[in-house]
């Protein structure tokens, strides 16, 4: 009996966690992030050890946390902080190899806004802010980012700047992040569920792969921008059974997230 | 016992929160007192500046209730699920009714810290190229007195009242947390007044047996009160997990102002205290949210000297 296909969220959390072989450190955002994350330390990165915002270096969940601060992340973690340590000396310390962030809108250059559609001081809609993303975007070594595409959320300019990316452009950032002695070097990949974008030199993202199911028309109707698409675009590799059974039994049975 | 502060919720809160006034009930996701929470609402507390890292359920229903004029924090929403409606409402369209004062998460844990250290700011490496500077004016850039480097700066939080839920405390105040620790300490340091709330009252002997699980000193603190499952729906480490279904419930709730009200009235105004509440939520629901199974640290051995 062979399960049924994955569907493109589950596309996108098999991608995104994926990414996370050979990592080493990871800082887990709320969301699609803590999926994909909880899902590559089960496969590809064992070795990961996951950090919480909430003061948790070293977990190793029992169940999918439903919110990064949930009592499953403390019982056999490594280690329990203060929240000053865990941003100072953690995080700002330059200890964090990865940021795993999600984004409400995001611009080619990887800048994100989880901030306010529309206006700052007369929002069309209020979203939930910076919390940690702001320090992640500057501190982590590097910032995986996962979102569902549309063209609401891959927007030409976005509403508000809360976590820095590329900034205008590629070269431009790279000297601001060294000038500022930034430990990070910002975003490296963006998962979403129709494909995979990586970085050119430019800071502009590129399209490397396309989640098998989707097309480049709906890449583009779902991109703000005309999107840079890799001469040597392939195919996003299936999920392999295990992976799919485990976000299916083990992860989320609920479908919480992948529903 | 002489020098003992502990209280009911009821007199704490009518001695310790005034009109007014700027309330932290920390504890980041774990140990939130919805119980003193909700003792403020029926009290009808009015024009407070709400300060948490992550408004959360709480203020969600504090702010429905009426309780509040302004909101301090760095991420506002409901974990894991979704948005707090009734907040929402109050800060979207042309006519916000709520003011908002919002920095990230390091921001906030500086902002305490330098108000526990009576420092006149903390800096830190965040907020460069983004918005928020100019979206709250009170981050600003700093140079170094030792050199070139610009580091952005917070000002210090002294809250009137902090309110924290914890596993323990003595008679004294003397407390004890483990699991996530937050920002609880910080946050009772840098107040004027802080009330802690428990869930099991324990003999001074106890707190003496393990210091190093004490965060806060009952030095500092005006009030204990003891109210187990005082957090739920939040949680406390090794007593009860946190009642997620409650959490992806209030989605539809707080969507709905008129059901968000009867709510309200239900679980806060027509209960006269937190027993009630307990009763209410019945023994069903504290038996799912046990925990499965144990996991006791192992002890160590402080030794005895002299």
């Amino acid at each position: 009996m062979s399960a049924a296909p994955a569907t493109r969220t589950e596309r996108m959390i098999v991608a995104a966690a994926r990414e996370l072989a050979g990592k080493r450190v990871c800082f887990v955002g709320v969301g699609l992030p803590n999926i994909a994350v909880n899902l590559a330390q089960r496969t590809v990165a064992p070795e990961l050890e996951l950090v919480y915002e909430s003061g948790v270096y070293g977990a190793r969940p029992g169940r999918l946390p439903l919110s990064i601060g949930d009592p499953t992340i403390v019982t056999g973690a490594t280690a329990v902080t203060s929240m000053l340590e865990l941003f100072g000396y953690y995080l700002q310390g330059g200890r964090v190899d990865v940021g795993f962030l999600g984004a409400a809108q995001i611009d080619r250059y990887g800048n994100i806004n989880t901030t306010v559609i529309g206006d700052y001081a007369h929002p069309r809609t209020r979203l939930p802010g910076s919390g940690g993303a702001c320090e992640i975007a500057i501190d982590a070594r590097e910032v995986f980012i996962v979102m569902r595409q549309s063209a609401r959320s891959f927007v030409e300019r976005i509403d508000f700047r809360t976590s820095p990316g590329n900034l205008g452009g590629g070269e431009a950032a790279a000297r601001l992040r060294a000038e500022q002695g930034w430990t990070g070097h910002g975003p490296s990949v963006v998962v979403t569920d129709l494909g995979v974008w990586r970085f050119g030199t430019d800071g502009e993202m590129v399209l490397v792969s396309l989640h098998p199911g989707a097309t480049l028309d709906e890449v583009r109707g779902a991109t703000g921008w005309a999107p840079a698409i890799a001469p040597d675009l392939r195919p996003t590799p299936e999920p392999e059974p295990e992976e799919l059974r485990l976000i299916r039994e083990e992860l989320d049975p609920a479908g919480l997230y992948t529903r | 016992m002489s020098g003992s502060k502990v209280a009911t919720m009821r007199d704490a809160i009518a001695a310790l929160v005034r009109d007014g006034d700027s309330v932290a009930i920390e504890g980041f996701t774990h140990l939130i007192s919805f119980a003193a929470g909700h003792e403020i609402i029926r009290q009808g507390r009015r024009d407070l500046t709400l300060i948490r890292m992550t408004p959360d359920l709480i203020y969600d229903q504090m702010v429905a209730a009426g309780t509040a004029s302004g909101l301090v924090f760095s991420w506002l929403g409901n974990p894991g699920v979704g948005s707090l409606h009734a907040i929402r409402r109050r800060t979207e369209g042309d006519a916000p009714t709520l003011a908002l004062e919002e920095y990230s998460h390091f921001g906030m844990v500086g902002r305490y810290t330098a108000g526990a250290m009576r420092l006149p700011f903390f800096p830190l490496r965040s907020y460069f190229e983004t918005d928020l500077p100019a979206a709250n004016p009170r981050i600003r850039p700093i140079r170094s007195p030792y050199g070139d480097e610009l580091v952005y700066a917070v000002p210090p939080l002294n809250p009137d009242v902090t309110i924290v839920h914890a596993q323990r405390a003595d008679a004294a105040g003397n407390t004890q947390i483990w699991g996530l620790l937050g920002c609880q300490k910080e946050a009772a340091f840098a107040a004027d007044r802080v009330i802690v709330v428990v869930e099991e009252l324990v003999d001074e002997a106890v707190i003496r047996a393990d210091p190093n699980r004490t965060a806060i000193p009952g030095v500092i603190v005006d009030a204990v009160v003891v109210e187990p499952f005082g957090a739920h729906p939040s949680y406390s480490q090794g007593h009860y997990d946190r009642d997620s279904r409650f959490y992806v419930e209030w989605e539809a709730i707080s969507r709905d102002p008129e059901r968000l009200d009867a709510w309200l009235r239900e679980w806060v105004h027509d209960l006269p205290d937190r027993a009630a509440y307990r009763e209410k939520l019945g023994p069903e629901t504290l038996a799912r949210l046990r925990p499965t199974g144990s996991a006791p640290s192992g002890s160590v051995d402080y030794g005895r000297y002299g």
